[in-house]
């Protein structure tokens, strides 16, 4: 029998990163740490699909290979996977943008580096 | 060729995709391969795409259950749910299709030569062609996480095009701001994903719609998806970053990044029909879609008649353009279940607004590749630079005319055709807003105007002497988008009976949809 966290736990770990996250988002003119923000976010919705696929003592959801008992739901690991990929290659991108944008105007910081306005 | 028909909703979205990866090996070999294959592919689903929609109109939804033993297998033996992923094709989604194949085709070929200098090029026509399968991906699937996958695909894509010509200071800056705003918006759809998932595990929209109880969280993962595709689409108040994306994106991918932009409307309307349905508190959230459409309407026009750059002035009337296409349809929203409202002017209502989708998709993509011509040309955006190019650009003056013609709803165009139908059944749901929607169109015809003096007409400016036409790639792609507006003009009638009605439709009848899977079966 696993002695589990209580099960609201998590989600308030995912409600607090998504706050977080916004935040930062909303708060920060460096362009780097909204990146971070928007990673932290990635990461909040990726615990939250797991937390919502796990059940209270499962086991991992091996069909072939498995003891007795409840397994937890592999869906959300599967979302959770393909969303991993996706977060990375969208945090590579902008990354990417941010070293070019502070090639060019010497700056990351969002309002010394704009150009564009109105 | 009944077989292809059946296959086809896959081989759309699979030809650009393996097109994309073998580009840059094509490439190695000969440039000229490496561009007959990006034309070819294009082409190619642009023909799958059309005898697909021969074969929906007169016969209904199309399914394609992937990995079954058939293709019409949507529920394996032993469930009672969908497990696979199902790709579902009906009137509406093969309508957006049609837009998506035709706006990236002459994409394409307007790249040809626009593009020419540019280094990197294999790796340009690589993601042109993810951007093309992902946008056919999120208008064909039936399945949530599928759209999510699809909608991250043409995000990260269209965003590396943004930024692609690294040369140019402020095309870093739309990119970035253009995946910023995506991937908050991705990430809140697949929020909305989990949400409804953890109540029904479930993912298949039909599926869903089958046992939606709209529950508290049930509203709060439509607000999220709500919100989500109002980001993506660039509905006034979230419509910051589209002037500043769509003005230093390449041209040709300007006109791609409007059609994502109407996938993304397209996933609004499959929400709120579909997947909630009759479910919904039709008056209120028709309402807040209204809302935001006048809102993006006249906002939108209201910031392009002070634009100088010709570019951030076409952007602004493209959040203009979405306006009608959000009010259109939300008045059909809000009367979706007052059968006789519905029938008086609420589906009219619609078909304006799905028209104007595609009328939309023609003109303002002829707009942007005449701006990417007069850029190509000039080297500059800003309208108070230019002056008299119509002595040197005929054909391209020829082009802007028929599009700002088209864009301002002068009789006889198609844009005229579209608008005419929206006032007309929005006056019967409530004056002031045909009123408003009115006036945003005188205000577009005088900005129009106003662009066309001041690039155009006039004296030959000295440092233009040396100013040609652009070359012939440049023009054939202007062309295709402009035979497109000049037929949509002559043949309106024809249009919204055999093309945006049967869309109408298929977005109002929710059964048909939730029947496709659940009542398939065998």
């Amino acid at each position: 029998m696993t002695q589990g966290i209580p099960f609201n736990v998590p989600f308030l770990a995912v409600a607090a990163m998504i706050g977080i996250a916004f935040y930062i988002i909303i708060s920060q003119r460096n362009l780097i740490k909204l990146v971070m923000g928007l990673s932290i976010l990635a990461s909040g919705a990726n615990l939250f699909l797991i937390t919502l696929g796990y059940r209270e003592g499962g086991v991992a959801p091996i069909y072939t290979y498995t003891p007795a008992g409840i397994m937890v739901l592999p869906v959300p690991q599967a979302l959770t996977l393909t969303s991993i990929v996706i977060a990375v290659a969208c945090l590579a991108l902008m990354l990417s943008m941010v070293i070019h944008i502070y090639r060019h105007t010497g700056s990351t910081d969002s309002e010394k580096s704009r150009i564009m306005k109105g | 060729m009944a077989n292809l028909i059946t296959h086809s909703p896959i081989l759309i979205i699979a030809i650009p995709l393996l097109a994309a990866f073998l580009t840059p090996l094509i490439d190695r070999v000969s440039k000229k391969a490496r561009d007959i294959l990006v034309i070819a592919s294009l082409a190619l689903a642009e023909f799958l795409v059309i005898i697909l929609a021969r074969d929906i109109y007169p016969n209904g939804l199309h399914i394609y259950t992937l990995g079954a033993s058939s293709p019409d297998l949507t529920i394996p033996e032993n469930y009672i749910v969908p497990v696979r992923i199902i790709l579902e094709v009906d009137s509406m989604s093969i309508f957006m299709a049609i837009i998506t194949a035709t706006v990236s085709l002459a994409a394409a070929i307007y790249s040809l030569s626009f593009m020419k200098e540019e280094t990197g090029q294999n790796r340009f026509y690589t993601l042109l062609l993810l951007l093309a399968a992902g946008m056919f991906g999120m208008e064909l699937t039936g399945d949530l996480f599928n759209l999510f996958v699809f909608l991250e695909i043409a995000s990260i894509a269209g965003a590396a095009l943004t930024a692609f010509r690294t040369r140019f200071a402020d095309a870093a800056e739309g990119g970035f701001k253009y995946i910023v705003v995506s991937s908050v918006a991705a990430l809140m759809v697949l929020f909305a994903i989990g949400i409804l998932y953890a109540q029904y595990n479930l993912l298949n929209i039909g599926a869903l719609a089958h046992v939606m109880q709209y529950t508290m969280l049930d509203k709060i993962a439509l607000a999220l998806l709500v919100i989500a595709f109002m980001m993506k689409l660039a509905g006034v108040p979230l419509h910051m970053w589209c002037p500043d994306t769509y003005s230093v994106a390449p041209a040709s991918i300007t006109i791609m990044l409007v059609a994502a932009s109407y996938a993304c409307l397209y996933a609004l309307f499959r929400t709120c029909f579909t997947l909630y349905g009759v479910c919904l508190n039709l008056v209120t959230v028709g309402w807040i879609v209204i809302i935001f459409g006048v809102l993006s309407m006249f906002i939108g026009v209201t910031m392009a008649v002070f634009q100088t750059d010709i570019k951030r002035l076409m952007a602004y009337h493209c959040i203009s353009q979405t306006g009608y296409m959000l009010l259109g349809i939300g008045v059909g929203l809000a009367v979706l279940n007052q059968p006789e409202a519905l029938s008086t002017y609420g589906i009219a209502a619609m078909d304006g607004g799905i028209f104007h989708i595609i009328n939309n998709a023609l003109y303002k993509g002829l707009l942007f590749l005449t701006a990417g011509a007069l850029f190509q040309r000039t080297g500059t955006r800003d309208l108070n630079k230019m002056g008299g190019l119509a002595h040197k650009m005929k054909w391209t003056t020829i082009f802007y005319i028929i599009g700002a013609l088209s864009i301002s709803g002068i009789p006889p165009s198609n844009g005229f055709a579209s608008k005419l139908l929206i006032y007309e059944s929005v006056y019967r749901f409530n004056p002031i807003l045909a009123i408003v929607a009115m006036i945003t169109s005188i205000l577009t015809l005088a900005s129009f105007t106003k662009a066309f003096y001041s690039a155009f007409m006039g004296a030959e400016l000295p440092e233009y002497q040396e100013v040609k036409e652009v070359p012939k790639s440049m023009i054939a792609g202007m062309a295709i988008l402009a035979a497109g507006i000049i037929f949509f003009s002559l043949f309106p009638g024809l249009v919204v009976d055999r093309l945006a009605h049967p869309a109408t439709a298929a977005l109002i009848s929710q059964g048909v949809y939730i029947n496709g899977i659940m009542g398939g079966g065998g």
